[in-house]
This record gives C-alpha cells, structure tokens and sequence, in this order.
C-alpha cells in the first residue's frame, strides 16, 4: 500500500478509472435525456377507449329476421325456431369461431329460471358444431355472483362443455374502455372486448324475466354480461344502459327462451311460483325486435318499456315486430 | 437405505403433500381441486389442535382422532414428526442447512449447540394449555393457533403465498384473490423463516408450542438416540448437523431430539445409535423447565384471558360489524374451536370470508369474519363449503337444508348471518333522488328480504310554469331545461288536479308525455306543473334477511355502503336478536 501511495498512479491505471468514469457519467447523460419530462404529470385522463364492438350481423333477408315458435321442448323448438330463418347454416359457416353469451348471472339452480336453461344452451352448442361445422364454440359471461359458481349451479358449464364448448371466465385482461359512438352512458367504460377479437359470430341465449328495475330482462338485458367495472351504477339510468348496449352489440342472431317465463319478482326469482310455462321461442337477427315481441309474454305492451323506444331512436333495431314478418308457427 | 435419506424422502413427501392440499382445496369435481382430497389431514394428525380443543370442549371432534397415532408413535419413538413429517419443521430444517452449509465444523457445532432459550416453548405451551383449561364464565379461550406450526403455514400458504404467486402469474385461480391483513402474516411466517439464518431450527427450539408437547409426551419414548458404547472421542461430529440442539455428545436431552438422525450418519465412531437402553453418556428426560418457570407462565395464562376479556366484546360490547360465516357456532364456543388455520378462508368461493383482526377483540385475530365488500358476491345462498371444511367445527358442516331453512328446519328457519340495514343517509333513492334497487334485485331468497315501496319526489327547480300545453306537450316559461334530461323513462309531470303522467322527453322548454295516455284535463297558462322522480325505496324485511350480504357487496355507494350487514338478528347469538321470538311475520 505505501509502495503505490508514493509512487502515484499508473498511466494505465488513470486510463481505465477515467473511462470507466467517464462511461458511467455518459449513462447517467443519457438516461436523463432519455427520460426527460418538461411538462410534469397531466391532470387526470382516461384511456378514450374503442369506438365500437365488431359488427357480427349477418346481411338481411327479406321475411327471415324473426321467428317464433310455440312448443314445449327447448331443443325442438330451438331447432324449428333457427330453422325457419335459414337454419345454422346461415348464420354459422364452416371453421368460424362462435361466442355464445348465456345469460348465466347468478349462482341459481336452472329450475328457478333465473338463468338460461343449460339443454337449450348446449343444444346451440351442438348446432354450431354439427351442422354449422364451426371450428369452436365459446360460451362467456361476466356474473353478478362468483363466476365459477354460476356456471357450476346454472348447470350451463357442464351441459355446454359436454357438448363440447369451451367455457370462457372473464379476468381482469379481457377488458378494454369502450366508448361507445351515440351513447351517453358508455364511456370510456371497460366491456368485455378482448375474447369478441377472435370470434367470427356472436349469439345471445336469454329467458324472458320479469325485472323489478326496468320492467322485464331479455335479450337486450342480456348483453349487461358484457359490461366490467362497477355497473351497477347504470340502474339511476336503467333504460338509456338497456338501449346503449343494443346499440353497441350487433350480434348474429338472439335466442328469447319463453319456455318458462318468470313472471314476477325478476330478476332472481327464486320460487317456482314465480314461473309460468309459455312455450314460445324466438329466435331473431335483431334483439330489439325479439324483445318488443317477448314483452307480450310478460303481459306488457312496447309502450311499457322505455329502453325499447330509446333503442329505436338510438338506430339499435326495430321495434314493429310486425314489419319484419315473423314466422310463426307451432310443434306439436 | 441410509435413515437419514429415508427422512430427507419423508420430509419431502410430506412437504409436497402438504402444498398439494393447500393447493386443491378449492371447490370443484377435477382431480386437481377438492374432491374428496384430505386436505385438513395435518392439521387432524396435529396432536395440539386435538388436546387443545380437548381442554377447551370437553371432547374430541371425531376427525381429530388422527392424533391418537401420532400422540402413541411418540409415545413409543420419540419426536419424529418434527423431523419426519412436519411441513413446517422442514421449512426451517431446510433453510438453517442453507445457511450453515458452508461454515466449518466449529460453527456448526456452535449453532446447535443446547441453548437455556430452548425451555421457552414449554412456557408457551403451558400458557396456551392454560388458556384453554381456564374455567371462566364464558369459558376458556383456544390460542394455540397463534404459533401452531401446521396453522401457522396452512395460514401463510392459503392466504399469503399461494394469493401472491397466484396474483404474479394468473395461473391458480380465476380471479385475484384477496386477504386482509395479509402482510402480518407474511411477516410472521419470514420472521420465523429467516430467524434460521441465525440459529437454525429457531422455531422449533424455542418457539414451537407443538415441539414442546412432543417433548413432554416422548420424553419416556422406549427407543432413543444414545452412545451404546464407550469410549466417544468427544469428536463433536454428532451436532454438525443436530436439529434438535439436544446435545447428543454429552447428556442428551430426549425431549429435544427430533430424530434428524444426523448424529447416528455423522459419526465416526459407531458410538451414537437408536437404542432401547438409555445413552451410555447419560440422558435428561424432563425439558428444562423450572418449578419458578411454570408457576410464571401459568399465572400469566390465568390472568391473560380474563385480561383479554375485560372489554366485555362477548357481552354487550359486541363489534357489531363481525359477521361470522353460516354455521359459526355461538362466540364463546367459536372461540373454543377455531384454529386459525385460515382453510375457510381458502375454500370460501366468492373469498367473502377474511382474516379478522385486532377490532373485535385480540381472540378474533385471523378468525374467519366476512367482508362484504371483498370478492365477488357476499356469501353466496347455495353454499355450505366453510362449514365443511372446518377442522375443529368451529363452522359447524351445516346441510344447505339447515342453512335456508328448508325441509326438517322450515320450523327453525333458515341461519342469519345478521341483517341489512339501510342507510337512508347515503342510498341514491332515499337521499340523492336517484333510482337505483341493485340491493333488492340481487336480495338472493325468496320471497325477497329488500322490498320497495314507490314514492315521488318533485326534482329540484321542478315547478313550472305553464306557458302553452296541447295535447301532451307542455310548454313552459322556464325555457332552461336540458333537452332530454327527463327521458330516462323515470320522470313524471304531475299537474295540480292531482294528475300524473310518465315523461317520453323534453326540450328546453316543453315537457312531452305520452300522446297515448296523455292528461284528461289539459293543464292552463300560469298553471304550476311539478317534474317528478319516481323512486323505489328499499326497505329491508328484517325477518327474512340471512345477512348474506349481497346486496352491500352490489350497492353501487362503493365505499362506505348504503346498505350494510350488522351482526344484529344473528341465529346463533340470542342476545343481539333485535325482536322477539314468537312474534308474528
């Protein structure tokens, strides 16, 4: 030690630290001028979000948009119902990937109609595979109860896995911030966007309910499921939600399953007193008009239900049912 | 096979064993979750968990009896489930070889060397056993829960590492899950953890409550370690790597050793073996404990508990915002059982159930409490899971019958958690004029405990003045109205003589009600008309409502809800019933 600290430092020795100094100094520079933020944080923003979910409606065809079919067994009423618009093959073409969205909100056993009824979902399922040759077919819905649970005492994700779906729970990821174009409501509001990115075709599967918010859940209502974050906030403004997320989801076709209608204390139900066995099913290109005719079944008029008239208005469908020539027809 | 490796294979078997039931214990029919795994097989072996509740209920929970082989293989070997078995144990084991592995003989030997410190467990014990023998008025208190090492990492597994791995990677559960107070846990379980780097084994020497009672009840154990021959070189090689810190060179201390059997592979001499007759070298059988040690450990207990209770949480200074899961046993007799064991907590699907803390008293610290506005739905109507898994029943394994009321309970009614009480300060239809009733369409039984009644109310700067009105439009003087703000399908126009009609829409200035049902007496000029809100009001039907807490987890007043669930009305709490029994519905 004392030898060095007489003689000093080497040439080589200065060489080295100096550039060793010198590139440290150099990346100190540099990330400052690679980081550099002369404005400071901005007040608070929001991602703006996507505009629009993909368009999944297929094109119209004269006198084929809404069917309705009077029976007591799903499956053969599903069958008949989708027959009469052209069958699968119309809406579903070989190698698609399907997105079937249930209503399956509550952790509800499926004799309580609260839920979409599991054979009538694996039924379509079944459809899709068999005679639409899709390549898959996904069955999705974001809960109001603990997810897996709902799936599991719906009976829906065993009845649909059986058939031979693949059941889709949501996580956090597969949210993105919508706004949607014409809406008041939805924006900058995370939906259910990420898994609807692969799929070709979309169908909704719901019951006609009584609900004590906004007068009657059906397939409008069901596209809720798509809706994240804390939603519940939309019921202060129940009918604009309703018509917005029929604005926002054009879907292939919609299943109303009036089998076994819940007439009174919608949405949950709960007793089977609460039920009265209809044995319509509708199947339609266009939800606004499936629901204008489905309110008849709750013993309600179009003029009952604001979000049918705001989603009119808003371009989401018609609601004269009659306009659009529905077949109808009964089994049995 | 050396016995050392047959123990290494032991400790991993039952390590791996262990994680594999932290693992499944989530509900569901797939070979990787619950179905019909023995997930709380552990914590049954765990002889403290069963002489603990023992004390406490006067009997012994007929899964528990798993104790009874292990209490009799130890009366009979010696301390192997603290070296063979314990996960917990080989946690420490693990991470003190990890620490030492690469220090000399010297330090070594130092490590595990006998240390005073190591009679603390015993005191631990005794407090605990103490607690839990004490006869007073609201009976004894369960605590070993606190330090038990098989509670201890079923805790820090379940509610810390598995969440925290599962938050990293996405891959265990669906959804994040979340525990309260989690970093306590975390803290104690790194605590113990690193406390190894220092000593190894710590908690097993000096800490563990479990090891100490293993100690007491292997003492006489028929085959121990021993010199079985003179003529030891005091070469010291035995405590290279002596778990037990029992000091098998010299007198060994039987109710220290583990059976690691590192001393019998380490030494050189054949001198130390697993032997019927007692260490040629001698062996203290008794831990060290002194007479002055017990009385003081003893007093403490005898005065801890009554301390403990003084604030009076199990009398009328009840935390009414403890929510116990359904099939929670009256308080003082929860008390008794609960383990702390966190598998509730585990297996609750909508993770509405969470470790308590320090607020309803010291007792209820990691005791399962419900938090309603944690996890996905409250405690959901068609699930029984918590009181099924319970190890002790705590939570009793209630049938769904039982739970709502169905069947051979109908008489009894169904179990309430407590009730829901609205606070018409904060809910949008009682206080800010806006329609909402989340609470009463997710109210989960039937009929439903949130009813409505509908009320209107006149909107701030509602009254107006008519100007013009033809047919159903009204026109208006005030002219600075927003267009459309009356359109929700909510709104409603009610005119003097009484006559109210629903709102389609408005401009500015005009008011546009239903041409179809439009007035039966058009309102006049300078008339007065009044914008009405027409608003659901809840209400909660306090005979009906579980307490489930749905509708506080749904309200949309996200932070302090609107509606909240009080643990008033509880079934298994006579004296925070709210009304008397008998009464008519």
């Amino acid at each position: 030690m004392t030898e060095s600290e007489q003689k000093g430092i080497t040439r080589r020795d200065f060489i080295r630290r100096s550039a060793k100094a010198g590139a440290s100094l150099a990346a100190a520079g540099a990330a400052s001028y690679w980081l550099y933020d002369a404005a400071g944080p901005p007040a608070v923003s929001v991602e703006e979000g996507i505009k629009a979910l993909p368009d999944f409606s297929i094109p119209h065809s004269e006198g084929k948009t809404i069917s309705v079919v009077k029976g007591s067994d799903r499956v053969e009423t599903v069958n008949k119902a989708i027959d009469l618009l052209g069958g699968i093959e119309r809406f579903v073409k070989p190698g698609e990937r399907i997105l079937i969205k249930p209503n399956v909100a509550f952790a509800s056993p499926p004799i309580l109609g609260a839920t979409a009824n599991p054979q009538l979902v694996a039924e379509v399922v079944r459809l899709c595979y068999r005679r639409g040759k899709a390549k898959q077919v996904i069955i999705t819905d974001n809960p109001i109860n603990d997810p897996q649970s709902c799936f599991r005492l719906s009976g829906i994700g065993k009845a649909a896995s059986e058939a031979g779906a693949k059941i889709l729970l949501p996580r956090d990821g597969y949210f993105r911030n919508v706004s949607l174009a014409g809406g008041r409501l939805i924006k900058n509001w995370p939906v259910f966007t990420v898994p609807l990115e692969k799929i070709d075709k979309l169908i909704g599967i719901a019951p006609v309910k009584d609900h004590d918010r906004s007068g009657a859940s059906m397939t409008m209502k069901n596209w809720y499921g798509l809706l994240g974050g804390r939603r519940n906030i939309f019921h202060q403004d129940i009918n604009t939600i309703i018509a917005e997320l029929a604005m926002m989801v054009k879907a292939t076709l919609v299943i109303l399953d009036g089998t076994q209608v819940m007439m009174t204390n919608g949405p949950t139900g709960g007793a089977a007193s609460d039920l009265q066995r209809k044995n319509v099913m509708i199947a339609s290109c266009n939800a606004v008009a499936a629901d204008a005719y489905g309110c008849s079944l709750l013993n309600l008029a179009v003029a009952d239900l604001p979000y049918l008239g705001k989603a009119r208005k808003g371009g989401a469908g018609t609601t004269d049912f009659e306009s659009l020539k529905p077949i109808i027809t009964s089994i049995g | 096979m050396r016995i050392v490796t047959v123990r290494r294979i032991s400790q991993i078997f039952f390590f791996v064993l262990f994680l594999w039931f932290c693992l499944v214990t989530t509900i569901g029919g797939e070979w990787w979750r619950l179905r019909g795994w023995p997930v709380n097989l552990f914590l049954q072996l765990d002889p403290l968990v069963a002489i603990g509740t023992a004390l406490t209920t006067h009997s012994l929970y007929w899964p528990l009896l798993w104790a009874l082989p292990v209490v009799a293989l130890t009366i009979i070997l010696g301390r192997f489930f603290c070296s063979w078995v314990c996960p917990f144990g080989s946690v420490h084991h693990f991470v003190g070889f990890l620490a030492y592995r690469k220090k000399n003989l010297a330090e070594k030997v130092k490590a595990n060397r006998y240390r005073k410190g190591q009679c603390i467990k015993y005191f631990i014990l005794i407090f605990f056993l103490i607690l839990a023998a004490l006869p007073l008025a609201k009976g004894p208190g369960l605590q070993i829960g606190l330090l038990d090492p098989i509670s201890l990492m079923s805790r820090s597994v379940n509610l810390v590492l598995l969440p925290v791995i599962d938050n990293l990677t996405g891959t265990i559960s669906v959804s994040a899950r979340f525990y309260e107070g989690a970093w306590l846990i975390l803290t104690i379980f790194f605590a113990a953890v690193f406390l190894n780097l220092l000593i190894p084994r710590f908690y097993c020497r000096f800490i563990c409550p479990l090891g100490a009672l293993f100690g007491i009840i292997g003492r006489f154990a028929i085959w121990r370690i021993g010199k079985k021959q003179i003529g030891c070189p005091d070469c010291k090689m035995c405590e290279r790597a002596c778990q037990g810190a029992c000091a098998p060179s010299a007198k060994i201390r039987i109710s220290e050793c583990v059976l690691c059997f590192n001393c019998l592979q380490d030494c050189a001499n054949e001198t130390i073996s697993y032997q019927t007759r007692p260490s040629l070298a001698g062996e203290i059988t008794n831990p060290d404990i002194t007479r002055r040690g017990f009385m003081l450990s003893a007093i403490s207990g005898v005065f801890a508990l009554p301390a403990i209770r003084l604030g009076n949480l199990l009398g009328s200074n009840y935390y009414y915002r403890l929510i116990r899961p359904p099939g929670a046993l009256p308080e003082e007799e929860f008390l008794q059982r609960c383990i702390k064991c966190g598998q509730c907590m585990r297996i609750c699907p909508t993770n509405v159930i969470q470790p308590g803390g320090l607020q309803p008293g010291f007792e209820s610290l990691w005791t399962p409490v419900l938090n309603m506005r944690i996890g996905s739905s409250g405690c959901q109507l068609n699930c029984t899971a918590c009181g099924y898994i319970c190890p002790t029943s705590a939570i009793r394994p209630i049938s769904l019958s039982e739970k709502l009321g169905l069947d051979d309970f109908a008489q009894a009614g169904p179990i309430k958690m407590g009730t829901a009480f609205v606070d018409r300060s904060r809910c949008l239809p009682w206080a800010m004029d806006k329609p909402c009733i989340v609470c009463q369409e997710n109210c989960p039984v039937s009929p439903k405990a949130i009813y409505t009644r509908t009320s209107f109310e006149t909107v701030r700067d509602g009254i107006l003045t008519v100007k013009k009105a033809v047919g159903g439009v009204v026109e208006t003087i005030e002219d600075t109205l927003v267009p459309d703000q009356f359109s929700t399908g909510d709104y409603y126009c009610l005119l003097k003589n009484g006559e109210r009609r629903k709102i389609e829409t408005n401009t500015e200035n005009t008011i546009v009600v239903s041409s179809a049902d439009s007035f039966e007496r058009i309102p006049v000029e300078g008339e007065k008309i009044e914008i009405q809100i027409r608003l659901q009001r809840p209400y909660v039907d306090i005979h009906r409502c579980i307490g489930c807490g749905v509708c506080e987890h749904e309200c949309p007043v996200s932070g302090r809800r609107a509606i909240r669930v009080s643990a008033e009305g509880e079934t298994r709490s006579r004296h925070k019933s709210i009304t008397p029994k008998g009464q008519y519905l």
